[in-house]
């Protein structure tokens, strides 16, 4: 478990944690990825918009191993990786809160918090029986939670399936932010919050930064984005069109070049990690 | 661990939800269950049978009653698992039965008792893992793969014994219907083998990573394969301990009646099948278990013997059956529909 990078000045002369080159992945005859590059750089917070169908879901999935991409490339601190499953990523340190949530709903919170890692008790219960440490499992639970300040839920054993819908979500932003050790990746993961809890989920996502992790972001919600973003990656028709700033820019400069009516930048972006690997700390 | 690492000091209102007190945990499962239904359901038809029959709560009857449920029993033991995962398992009675064949041929030609139970728990093993190879490399519906066992292995049960079925006098083999004294109740070997393998498997599944692997695959396999679990691993692994099960069954099949009969235990897939739904899981996987099961089981042999008891034809038997299947899965539409508002 590598120490977070710490991250001071600027990052524009370091290496980006997580980017990719030329992704294409096609689905029958729609080009879901169209050669789109991605960088995210260490300790900053990413935001990714784009219209619906511009393929932001499929460019998250292929850097969180869900799909392998038909072309392109990815890399971690520089170096080349290939990520053949979800659990390839997550063996990188990324964890993800995917679209569509992947919770099991008949489970209780705790259990999904933990499913597919869970602990064992000590000792022979655990190395011989396998037995869970359901107790200490919950505690932890709990305490992920209380840190998200999600205190709407009655209890960590209560099913998932009797949460609302942003109860649900934050125990998936709860799973991915507690696990993670060097990418979050969230995809609209206040599409279905109200003001309150989209705000703690915002909240999360400053004090996940503050750990030095690096967050993605997929939003449609543009004040949002202006509020907590670093940089603005503009998606369109299946590859990155542009990189801003929020400070740089204004809402409807994005949302031009999002629906094409502004040309993109993407030349531009080139803060091109590959001719700059200098500073690799 | 890395999880706390957001959160050093959990602060009271944490450590109080989590260490929800045991008690209040125990009852609101109780209460709250899928097993409250079947419990009341299986009351109400002892009450019932015991008000109007003078024969139904003897010791001799309830006995009976117990070692007419082990093959049902240990054949439902292993659909459950394999319909926690949102499977269904059609091959399992013929599987044993193939497995009863193959041990009561093997020791009755002269091979020692112990490699024939072996060499039969083997194929019932074998059998359990082809289905479920079949099921999860093809990613074909278990419903038809396992229809086609059906065929299959009743087909081959018959080639085998050619169609005749044959006593069998081994002592191992009809070891499970020995009978033991407990406090003068008369138990058998295979009764007491049958709730044991309740526990190990309740264990296994309430207690263990797998068991919540096989839960999870059930309730949304796509979800698994996101967080990492290996779902085509868990699915085998599920088929293989079923057919683990199955070899059992044919053990207690033997134990029961001493008789190898390729065309026997002709319902005992569906009559399986019943005994998981009554039992409170659900057909769409991912919830219930093996406590419901057990108790379905008995609903099944209770209704079975009591009506019997109270001289009431044979078929109405199947019709309350019936009913019951049709009114728990009623149930579980209902409560999942509810809870996925
Ligand atoms: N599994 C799939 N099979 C077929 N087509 C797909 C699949 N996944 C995505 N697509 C198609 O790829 C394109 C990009 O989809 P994607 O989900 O990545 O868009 P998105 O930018 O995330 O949109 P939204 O904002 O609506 O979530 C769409 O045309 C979509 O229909
Ligand atoms: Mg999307």
């Amino acid at each position: 478990m590598n120490a977070p990078n710490t991250n001071t000045t600027g990052h524009d002369e370091r290496t980006p944690v997580l980017a990719a080159r030329g992704l294409v992945k096609r689905y029958g005859h729609v080009t879901a990825l169209n050669g789109s590059d991605f960088d995210l750089w260490p300790g900053e917070v990413l935001a990714v918009v784009g219209d619906n169908g511009a393929g932001k879901s499929t460019l998250i999935k292929a850097l969180a191993g869900a799909i392998v991409p038909d072309s392109g490339h990815l890399l971690m601190d520089g170096e080349q990786v290939s990520f053949k499953s979800p659990l390839d990523a997550r063996r990188h340190g990324i964890e993800t809160v995917f679209q569509d949530l992947a919770v099991a709903p008949a489970l209780d919170i705790t259990t999904n918090i933990f499913l597919g890692r869970e602990s064992r008790s000590r000792g022979f219960l655990g190395a011989v029986l396998r037995r869970l440490d359901k107790k200490a499992m919950r505690t932890e639970a709990a305490a992920a939670l209380t840190n998200l300040g999600i205190t709407t839920a009655r209890s960590v054993t209560q099913p998932v399936e009797t949460l609302s819908g942003g109860q649900r979500q934050a125990v998936a932003v709860a799973r991915a932010a507690a696990w993670s050790k060097r990418v979050v990746i969230l995809d609209e993961p206040t599409a279905a919050l109200g003001v309150r809890e989209s705000g703690q989920v915002l909240e999360l996502i400053r004090r996940v930064r503050e750990q030095g992790l690096a967050v993605v972001l997929i939003s449609h919600n543009m004040p949002q984005i202006f509020e907590v973003a670093d940089r603005i990656h503009i998606h369109r028709l299946g590859r990155r069109v542009a990189v801003v700033r929020p400070q740089e820019s204004t809402m409807a400069e994005v949302v031009s070049i999002m629906t094409g009516a502004l040309p993109g930048n993407d030349s531009s972006v080139a803060e091109a990690p590959s001719a700059q690997q200098v500073a690799r700390p | 661990m890395t999880i706390s690492k957001l959160m050093p000091t959990p602060d009271a209102v944490s450590a109080q939800s989590a260490g929800t007190s045991r008690w209040s945990g125990l009852g609101q499962r109780i209460l709250g269950s899928r097993i409250a239904g079947p419990s009341l359901a299986l009351a109400i038809s002892v009450v019932i049978f015991s008000a109007t029959t003078s024969t139904f709560l003897t010791a001799s009857n309830v006995s009976l009653i117990l070692q007419q449920s082990v093959v049902v029993g240990m054949l439902a033991l292993g659909q459950t698992i394999i319909v926690l995962t949102a499977g269904i398992d059609l091959a399992n009675g013929a599987i044993a039965v193939l497995g009863t064949v193959v041990m009561g041929k093997l020791a009755m030609t002269g091979h020692h008792d112990t490699t024939a139970l072996l060499l039969g728990f083997a194929v019932c093993l074998a059998l359990g893992t082809l289905s479920g190879g079949v099921v999860t490399r093809l990613n074909l519906p278990p419903f038809i793969v396992t229809l086609g066992m059906l065929t299959i292995v009743t087909a081959v049960a018959r080639l085998y014994t050619g169609s005749q079925s044959f006593p069998v006098s081994s002592g191992l083999l009809t070891f499970l219907g020995r009978t033991v004294n407990l406090g003068g109740f008369a138990l058998t070997y295979g009764t007491l083998l049958l709730l044991a393998a309740f526990a190990v498997v309740g264990y296994m599944l309430t207690q263990t990573a797998w068991g919540t692997h096989v839960f999870a695959v059930g309730n949304d396999p796509n979800a698994a394969r996101l967080v990492g679990i290996k779902v085509k691993r868990v699915l085998l692994s599920a088929y293989l301990l079923a057919g683990l099960c199955y070899g059992i069954a044919a053990w207690l099949a033997l134990g029961r009646i001493a008789v190898a009969d390729p065309s026997g235990y002709q319902s005992a897939n569906l009559d399986s099948i019943t005994a998981v739904v009554i039992g409170g899981t659900s057909l769409f996987g991912g919830r219930g278990g093996v406590l419901g099961t057990l108790i379905g089981t008995l609903i099944v042999l209770v209704l079975r013997n009591g009506l019997t008891q109270a001289n009431i034809d044979s078929l109405y038997q199947d019709v309350a059956t019936g009913i019951l299947v049709i009114a728990a899965v009623a149930v579980d539409q209902l409560a999942r529909r509810r809870q996925q508002r």
